[in-house]
C-alpha cells in the first residue's frame, strides 16, 4: 500500500544513499601536495606501491589511518631532501621489510614469484601443441578416403 | 589411468610446496621484521615521568633490556598490561616503554591506575621513532642485547607464554645480574 508518508520515506532514503554515494570524493585520504608537480607525480606513484602495514591491503594513497599519514610524511620528506626512488623504496623496506612493496623487487628469493607465470605460460603453449598435434595425427590416421561415389557408401551403410 | 598421472603429480607436488609454506611460516600473519639482527635505531625522546629530560638510546647501550610500544588509544596493551607489571616484578631484564603517538597526561593517569611497569617512557609524538622500528601496530616488543641489536620482535599482547618461551629464552643467563 503506498501513502504519501511512505514515498516521502523512500524519497528520502533515496536522497540520502545518492549523497553518501557522492561523499566518497570528500573522502579522499591524502591532500599532500608537492612544490612542484614532477615531485607530485613521483609521490603519487610510491604512495600507490606502497603497503599500509597496517591495512595491508591498502596503498599508503588510499588509507586513512595514522601510520598510513606517518609514512606518507616520511615518502614526501624524503622527496624533498632529493632522493630518489629507489632510495625511498630502500628507505621502507629497511623499516618494514619487502613486505611494503605491492612490486615485489627481483631477487632471488621472489624469483620464483616473478617467473613462475611465464613458466606456466610456456608449459600450458607446451601441453597445447602436443593436444593439437596429437589431433592433427587423428586426422591423418582416419584418412580412409570416402571413395568415388559417396552415394554407394552410404547406400553400403543403409544395407 | 596414465593420462592423470601428470596432472596429479604436479597437483600434489604443489600441495606440498603450499603446505611445506604453510608449516613452517614463522609466525602466521606476522611479517617478519628487516630489523633482527641489525643495531637498534637511535632516538632520543622526552621522557613521561620527566619532560625536562630525555630518554636516549645511547644511555641504555650495555644492558639487555625490552621496548615495549604501547598507547593509551591500544587496547591490546590494557591486556598485555599485568603481564608486564609480573615481569617488572620479577627482575629479571628492564623494561623501556615507548609511547606512540600518544596524549602525555592520559599516558600518566594509564600508569598511575594499571601500575607503571617501566623503568623509563619515551615519548613518540610524531611517531618517527616507531617508523623507524618498523611498528605497525601496538603493542609491539622488541628484545635488545648488551650490544644494541635488536635480537628478537613480538607483535601483539605479551602472554606468559610468549614472555618465557620468546623473550627469557633469548637472555644470556648473566643479563639478570648486569640489570
Amino acid at each position: 500500500m503506498r501513502t504519501p508518508g511512505r514515498a516521502r520515506t523512500t524519497w528520502l532514503v533515496a536522497t540520502a544513499t545518492v549523497a553518501v554515494l557522492l561523499m566518497s570524493h570528500a573522502w579522499a585520504v591524502d591532500p599532500t601536495e608537492l612544490p612542484d608537480a614532477r615531485l607530485q607525480a613521483r609521490y603519487l606513484a610510491l604512495t600507490h606501491e606502497l603497503r599500509c602495514m597496517q591495512c595491508q591491503n591498502e596503498t599508503l594513497a588510499d588509507s586513512p589511518v595514522d601510520l598510513a599519514a606517518d609514512l606518507r610524511r616520511e615518502v614526501r620528506d624524503l622527496l624533498l631532501q632529493g632522493k630518489s626512488d629507489d632510495e625511498v623504496r630502500a628507505w621502507m623496506v629497511a623499516r618494514y621489510g619487502d613486505f611494503i612493496l605491492f612490486r615485489p623487487r627481483f631477487s632471488a628469493r621472489t624469483a620464483w614469484l616473478w617467473l613462475a607465470p611465464g613458466v606456466a605460460l610456456l608449459i600450458g603453449l607446451g601441453v597445447c601443441w602436443r593436444i593439437v598435434r596429437g589431433r592433427g595425427a587423428l586426422v591423418d590416421a582416419d584418412s580412409d578416403p570416402v571413395g568415388d561415389d559417396p552415394r554407394a557408401q552410404v547406400k553400403d551403410a543403409r544395407d | 589411468m596414465n593420462r592423470f598421472a601428470v596432472p596429479m603429480a604436479v597437483f600434489v607436488a604443489l600441495v606440498a610446496v603450499l603446505a611445506i609454506g604453510i608449516k613452517h611460516s614463522p609466525q602466521k600473519g606476522v611479517i617478519l621484521s628487516p630489523l633482527i639482527g641489525k643495531p637498534a635505531p637511535s632516538f632520543q625522546l622526552p621522557s613521561l615521568g620527566d619532560p625536562a629530560h630525555t630518554v636516549a638510546s645511547q644511555e641504555l647501550r650495555g644492558r639487555w633490556y625490552v621496548l615495549n610500544v604501547w598507547g593509551t588509544w591500544c587496547v591490546e596493551c590494557r591486556a598485555e598490561h599485568q603481564m608486564l607489571i609480573e615481569a617488572r616484578d620479577a627482575h629479571v631484564v628492564p623494561l623501556i616503554g615507548l609511547d606512540w603517538k600518544d596524549d602525555d597526561a592520559r599516558a600518566r593517569e594509564w600508569l598511575a591506575q594499571l601500575g607503571n611497569p617501566y623503568e623509563v617512557v619515551a615519548l613518540d609524538h610524531s611517531g618517527n621513532t616507531a617508523v623507524d622500528y618498523g611498528v605497525y601496530g601496538a603493542p609491539e616488543t622488541f628484545l635488545v642485547s648488551d650490544q644494541g641489536i635488536i635480537v628478537y620482535k613480538y607483535v601483539g599482547p605479551l602472554t606468559r607464554e610468549v614472555w618465557k618461551k620468546e623473550i627469557l629464552s633469548r637472555l644470556p643467563p648473566h643479563a639478570a645480574a648486569t640489570s
